[in-house]
This record gives structure tokens, C-alpha cells and sequence, in this order.
């Protein structure tokens, strides 16, 4: 199998959060990750946003609470 | 009901508490609508129909969580109810919206991966960063440095947690579209907090 690019695996990342990727994408995503240390932390990153946005809608953003 | 009990659940409606949670909804209407006068004017309405509806709060969340599910429910009813006007203005004129994707391109070399200076670092600690006021700024900065239309898609899809089918019916674009808009938003925000903040906190 040949070695998806980071182009596409930033694609599919992002994807996994709007539809339920299918099992060769999942499979070639995780073969990835394992040898690309850039795009694994490019995975956590994007959970870094969610975890982000998520304060911002619970009006939980530091500071006074 | 006790007098005390009935004091615990009625919302803290001095003005401290007040001001500070009207100052942060109004980052979270403004990041959503880009729009100043809106984002005020959402703000007071919410403020309003949650001094009506107090009754309802009876300490079943957090004060501040409270007022912003009010807030995040008068900006979805506000876009559906203008969602025609929306389709029928230039930010939507055609059914797909440019994402401005290539911009992205010089991150990677030909054959696709990162280019060695731009390849995603770690992030030390996110969650201490959450807990600064000054991360929330760079982040404020990083979402207005998006094009209107991406951080239109990406606010209402994250922000808002409106479904990408929901969000392509009031916008008039392709589901593949919203993906492109998505994942264009997600690219250029982790590109900006990593320059802006974990860069220079890692190193």
C-alpha cells in the first residue's frame, strides 16, 4: 500500500469530525500517523481546537469563574 | 421552599458577575456573526429573555453556562430566520464558496508531506493555555484572520454545534463544500495558534 500524503491525511482528519470515515481511509489514516510524527500531532492539534471551541460555547474561557 | 434554597436558585444578577459575563458573550457573538451592532444586539436580547425566564434557571447549571445556551439559541434562531437573506447576498453567490485551499499548498512539498519547517510541533500543556486570558486573545486574532465566509462555516458548525447538513441547507453549499471550508478553517487556525502562542511558549 503506498504511504498516504500529509496533504491528504490533514484532509481526512479533519473530516473524521463531519462524517464517519470508512474503513480503508481509517486504516491508511492510522498506517500514517504511526510513521508521520508531524501529522500525529496534527491530529491532537485539531482536538486541542475542539477542546477550544468547546470552552468558548460554555463561556468557559479562563479568568473569573 | 426555604428562604435560603429559593436564594440559591435564583441567578447572581449583581453587576459584577454581570458585566463580566456580558463582555465575554459578546467576544463569542462577535467571533460568530462579525458584526459588531449584532453581536450587541444579540447580547441584550439574551440578557433580556433570560432576566424574563430567571424562573427556569433554578441552579440546574452554571450561572454563566446558562446565559450562554440562551445566547447560542437567539444566534441559531437568528440564522435560520436569515438564512434566505443570507443564500441571496455576494458572501453566497455562488453554490460553492471558495475555500482558498492553495494558499495551504506551500505547507507541503510536492509530493505532499510538510515541508520540515512547517510541520506541526508538540503543543506543551493546551489545557494551562486555555486558563490565560491572553491565549483566549491570540485565538480571538486567529479566528478574525479567517476569511469572512470559512469562519462563518467553521464558527456555525463549532460554535454553534449546528449539523453539516444544517449548515449547507442555510448556506446553499455542497456538503464536500463544507468539508473544504471546514478542514480550510481548522488548517489555517492551528498554522495561526502555533506561530502566535505555542511557538513561543515551547520554545
Amino acid at each position: 500500500m503506498k504511504m498516504m500524503s500529509c496533504k491528504d491525511a490533514t484532509r481526512l482528519m479533519s473530516e473524521r469530525y463531519e462524517r464517519t470515515l470508512a474503513l480503508r481511509e481509517r486504516l491508511s489514516l492510522k498506517v500514517h500517523t504511526a510513521m508521520c510524527k508531524g501529522c500525529s500531532n496534527y491530529g491532537q492539534h485539531l482536538d486541542v481546537l475542539r477542546q477550544a471551541t468547546a470552552r468558548l460555547r460554555e463561556g468557559d474561557t479562563g479568568g473569573e469563574r | 421552599m426555604s428562604k435560603a434554597s429559593a436564594q440559591a436558585a435564583s441567578p447572581p444578577w449583581d453587576d459584577a458577575s454581570i458585566t463580566a459575563i456580558r463582555r465575554d458573550m459578546l467576544r463569542f457573538a462577535r467571533m460568530q456573526l462579525r458584526d459588531a451592532a449584532a453581536a450587541e444586539d444579540m447580547v441584550q436580547e439574551a440578557l433580556m429573555a433570560a432576566m424574563t425566564s430567571a424562573k427556569s434557571f433554578a441552579g440546574r447549571s452554571a450561572f454563566k453556562t446558562w446565559m450562554f445556551a440562551i445566547l447560542r439559541n437567539k444566534i441559531v434562531d437568528h440564522i435560520r430566520a436569515s438564512s434566505r437573506e443570507i443564500c441571496g447576498s455576494d458572501l453566497v453567490g455562488s453554490s460553492e464558496m471558495d475555500a482558498g485551499l492553495e494558499a495551504f499548498d506551500v505547507l507541503f512539498k510536492r509530493g505532499g508531506h510538510w515541508n520540515p519547517e512547517d510541520r506541526p510541533a508538540t503543543w506543551s500543556d493546551p489545557e494551562a493555555a486555555f486558563e490565560q486570558d491572553a491565549f483566549w486573545t491570540v485565538f480571538d486574532i486567529c479566528m478574525n484572520n479567517l476569511p469572512e465566509h470559512i469562519a462563518r462555516v467553521y464558527t456555525m458548525r463549532e460554535l454553534l454545534e449546528l449539523e453539516t447538513a444544517e449548515i449547507c441547507a442555510v448556506l446553499g453549499i455542497t456538503s464536500n463544500n463544507c468539508f473544504v471550508i471546514l478542514h480550510r478553517a481548522r488548517l489555517g487556525l492551528r498554522v495561526c495558534l502555533e506561530n502566535r502562542w505555542f511557538q513561543g511558549e515551547a520554545r
